[in-house]
């Protein structure tokens, strides 16, 4: 493509956050991303626990009492929350795909309901396990 | 890429304060970013202050009252000053739009502005938009005809006239594309959600008969399909137009002749 950058032209600034404003828009498509690649770590929680449990009793042990501490529960917690944030995400990806609600003040708002819902369903599950 | 810094030439550094207006009760506080090929060097954010009780209430009056009675140097493109040329686009308090339409009293408190983001800057508040340009170009931003030609002009209906609102008003001022995460990182091979509006405007053009050459042409992992719909686009435009809902379109396009 063109030659655009002559010289040692600098690159403007761009950061978000720091040099354009984070709105819910990008703050909203940036979090479906994250809780997709956190809710990875989780799945590897998974296995992990899977295998220490084929591999023997002392490693189940290590790896179960781990995930049962209070950090486990953070973590666990934090990961229902992640996984159902992404749901939400994707959901709303697919309600755009079919090409409705694609207005600026809606998609704000179902932002807004990605980050309430996915604590809603979090506090939810909680209570049910 | 993914880019989360900037490069070592292109960080900022604190520039000049200019002196404050004399006398003046009213004082506003302006930080604009500055870079000249003749100097060299990083760029610098200089420091300004107006009196605001003699400054008009957009924007750009306040950048065309610093290049006036301050500093000439200062450089900037700007033309019809009533927004729709494009020209005056700019990043201000932290999102694009253009200086011209936009108040002053939008801001609050000190008035931030940079050029438009992740672009070569030629000088100060101008980014190099050679490459912006080439991706329009190259949807082929006219009507394209099989067809022989009719006696008269080409005809539209009302209705289908009525699918080009919402698209033919922009003006190109690259507000949009530069918003986008997705263009600051893969800008070379996405099209970025101006040329893509552009590309909707003419597929969905009744008049126009080479939709499917369209759609051949951006059916391609980066060219379209970078766009995961952030929507930082339409919340940015200063014309108030939606490019994230063409591009939804285009990609729905894309499905339809596909099943």
């Amino acid at each position: 493509m063109a030659d655009v950058n002559r010289g040692n032209r600098p690159l403007s600034p761009f950061m978000l956050g720091k040099d354009y404003r984070l709105q819910m828009t990008s703050l909203s498509s940036i979090m479906v991303r994250i809780t997709g690649i956190a809710s990875l770590g989780t799945a590897f929680l998974l296995i992990c626990w899977l295998l220490a449990a084929a591999a023997s009793p002392a490693a189940f042990d290590l790896v179960d009492g781990l995930l049962t501490s209070f950090v486990g529960d953070v973590l666990m917690t934090l990961a229902a929350w992640a996984i159902w944030y992404h749901v939400l995400g994707r959901l709303r990806h697919l309600v755009w795909d079919l090409g409705y609600l694609l207005e600026v003040g809606v998609s704000e708002k179902m932002g807004w309901g990605m980050f309430i819902g996915a604590t809603v369903l979090t506090l939810i599950t909680i209570i049910a396990v | 890429m993914v880019q989360l810094t900037l490069p070592k030439n292109s960080r900022m550094t604190t520039g000049k304060t200019w002196p404050k207006p004399e006398g003046a009760t009213n004082v506003r506080k302006f930080k604009i970013y500055r870079w000249s090929p003749e100097e060299g060097g990083n760029p610098r954010v200089d420091t300004y202050f107006l009196d605001m009780d003699k400054c008009g209430p957009m924007v750009l009056d306040a950048l065309i009252k610093i290049k006036n009675e301050i500093d000439p140097t200062l450089t900037f493109r700007r033309s019809c000053r009533e927004g729709i040329c494009g020209s005056c686009a700019m990043n201000i308090d932290g999102a694009n739009t253009l200086a011209c339409i936009f108040g002053l009293d939008e801001v609050k408190g000190d008035v931030t502005i940079y050029p438009l983001p992740h672009m070569p800057v030629v000088k100060d508040l101008i980014p190099d938009l050679t490459h912006f340009y080439a991706q329009h170009a190259s949807i082929m931003p006219w009507l394209e005809t099989k067809t022989n030609r009719p006696a008269k002009e080409w005809k539209q209906s009302i209705e289908d006239r009525k699918k080009l609102d919402g698209l033919y008003e922009c003006v190109m001022c690259a507000s949009c594309s530069t918003s986008c995460p997705s263009y600051w990182w893969n800008g070379d091979r996405y099209l970025g959600p101006a040329a893509l509006l552009h590309a909707y405007r003419w597929i969905i053009d009744s008049r126009d008969e080479a939709t499917g050459e369209r759609l051949d042409q951006l059916e391609d992992p980066f060219k379209l399909y970078r766009c995961h719909t952030i929507m930082n686009c339409a919340k940015t435009c200063p014309k108030g137009l939606n490019p994230a809902k063409a591009i939804a379109h285009i990609k729905e396009m894309m499905v339809e002749r596909a099943v």
